[in-house]
């Protein structure tokens, strides 16, 4: 064997080792949060504060491949969010949850968007913690429904259809943050927002009149061809997507919403484990870009906002509630259901890592999540005594009067 | 039979409802994946209810055969058993549908995907094999006969 060679297997040799530690790491993570309940994104983004110090030193060679994975894992999870919904609920969730929808923005992207303000970033970073404080967890909050068994709940199909609206309303959000962080001026930029939207609405409106008939033709492949062609077709999607300023991230998500009827379900079961764990890689990645010095200086800013969105959600929660005739308890249950944030606030502050206050904005955007995927569930669990508590309060305070 | 409330639940599947003579509320979640929640609401906390059981699809069929079954789903099944390749399936006639308002013969459904409507279930009355004049109206239950690349064709034009 020649020296090359043998040098370049020893590195293969190193690289193996780090990337199983790792694995093996985030395997007994995720099955610590599975027994206590809540989602292992809080914990893999500790261990990748712990592990990372302020740069990815420590992981060396496997570094591309972790970086790689990490984008992969992005797309992945965009991919899998569009594939949650059939065509026929996007339509549903456009036509009712509009109102919510709104409020629901209103409530908790000001806040997000103020405090970046207040805290004398540059716009884009200040819209894209607008997003981070803005979209609920839907992978958390459709966990605690099943796992608190409320899925039969009166309440239940707002608090999802709010979840659906985010996710449409993300289809303009996305491309548009993407087009501000990447802009150099106001007129390349509104050109690239501009162009962008067409794009995402013609490929929306193409998916709701023929994603059926394309979906079925390809339900006619195989588990092994139709995961190699979803797969592909997201990274080429995406790439394109990339390529066009318009973020990788949408062209998955696009990818996602096209596929529908029987051959959505498969290739979300098929795409599923792959998702799980380049995303896993993902959530390392973006803490390992942490410094964890910084974290305990945004603690209180990150606390503030959970404070001010919690009370937003609860807000959203009892808007859309209301409007299906749920009583005030399910109004309250459905608004602190909706309390966590998760996968894709990380997955939104990652797109300003660029930004000169992305660095400030990544180590806040953990805070914020690490605190909310905790406490939004401990919320949602104890949502009727905290509407019984809000009903004793009003009583006292109409005695005192 | 009680009337059946629908509702769709994104990304989970759909609750079924209904309430009985003596005013208890009972409900099922019918999974994408096929799995079967049965579901009796809380009389206190009318948006509250407690899962009695956990089934799978054969589970709940099998529930179903104990209390009787209905025998639409008997034909059904009885139907696909005899004819490889034939599916049958009860297609709801949504709102905003371009075939609410329109007759079978002006929708050529048969032409376009040689499925047949072999009977249209609306309200508490079902009719029988409809003629080309039969005019559909939202909320109207098609039951269709064809192939299932057919049948999801004409579900498609239904919901859209």
């Amino acid at each position: 064997m020649t020296p090359v060679l043998a040098a370049v297997g020893d590195e293969i040799a190193r690289a193996f080792v780090e990337i199983g530690l790792l694995a093996v790491g985030l395997a007994v993570l995720a099955r610590l949060a599975a027994r206590l309940g809540i989602s292992a994104v809080p914990f893999y983004l500790l261990a990748g504060l712990g592990l990372g110090e302020g740069g990815i030193a420590d992981i060396g060679v496997a570094e591309d491949f972790v970086a790689l994975g990490a984008e992969i894992g992005v797309l992945l999870l965009l991919l899998t969010l569009g594939l949650e919904y059939t065509a026929s609920e996007l339509r549903d969730g456009l036509r009712t949850g509009a109102a919510p929808g709104a409020v629901d923005a209103a409530l908790n992207f000001t806040p997000g968007f103020v405090a970046g303000v207040l805290l004398g970033w540059e716009l884009p970073a200040a819209v894209l913690l607008g997003g981070v404080t803005w979209v609920s967890s839907s992978g958390v909050i459709s966990k605690v429904l099943t796992d608190l068994n409320r899925l039969g709940y009166r309440e239940t199909p707002s608090i999802l259809n709010l979840l659906v609206i985010e996710d449409l309303a993300m289809a303009a959000y996305l491309p548009v943050v993407a087009a501000v962080v990447a802009g150099d001026d106001a007129a390349a930029t509104l050109a690239t927002v501009a162009i962008a939207l067409a794009v995402v609405a013609a490929v929306l409106w193409a998916t709701m009149t023929w994603g059926e008939h394309m979906s079925m033709r390809l339900d006619r492949v195989n588990d092994e061809a139709l995961l190699l062609a979803v797969f592909g077709l997201t990274l080429l999607v995406g790439g394109l997507a990339q390529q066009l300023q318009i973020s990788a991230a949408i062209g998955a998500f696009l990818v996602g919403l096209g596929l529908s009827g029987p051959v959505q379900h498969r290739a979300g079961a098929l795409i599923a484990p792959l998702r799980d764990l380049f995303a896993a890689i993902f959530f390392l990645f973006f803490a390992f870009q942490v410094d964890p010095e910084t974290l305990p200086a945004v603690m209180v800013p990150a606390l503030l906002l959970l404070v001010v969105t919690a009370a937003g959600k609860l807000g959203s929660g009892w808007v859309a509630a209301g409007r299906i005739g749920a009583t005030p308890a399910g109004r309250v249950r459905a608004g602190a259901a909706l309390v966590a944030r998760g996968e894709f606030s990380i997955v939104i502050a990652s797109l300003g890592v660029a930004l000169d206050d992305g660095g400030e904005l990544g180590t806040l955007a953990a805070a914020y999540v690490l605190l909310s995927a905790v406490v939004g569930p401990i919320l949602a669990k104890n949502a009727d005594r905290l509407h019984l508590s809000g009903r004793r309060e009003a009583a006292a305070a109409a005695r005192e009067r | 039979m009680a009337e059946i409330r629908e509702t769709s639940l994104p990304g989970v599947g759909v609750r079924v409802e209904f309430t009985t003579e003596a005013g208890e509320q009972i409900g099922a979640i019918v999974h994408r994946g096929g799995r079967r929640e049965l579901l009796v609401y809380d009389g206190d906390d009318p948006d509250r209810c407690t899962t009695l059981l956990t089934m799978t699809e054969d589970e709940a069929r099998t529930l179903g055969e104990i209390l009787g079954v209905p025998p639409v789903s008997k034909i059904k099944a009885a139907i696909q058993h005899d004819i490889e390749g034939l599916a049958i399936d009860w297609l709801p006639v949504a709102e905003g549908s371009p075939f609410a308002g329109r007759t079978i013969g002006e929708g050529m459904l048969r032409s376009r995907t040689g499925v047949s409507i072999v009977a249209v279930v609306r309200g508490a009355d079902t009719v029988p094999a409809p003629g080309a004049d039969f005019e559909f109206a939202a909320g109207d239950v098609a039951v269709a006969v064809g192939t299932p690349e057919g049948i999801e064709q004409v579900r498609a034009m239904f919901t859209a």
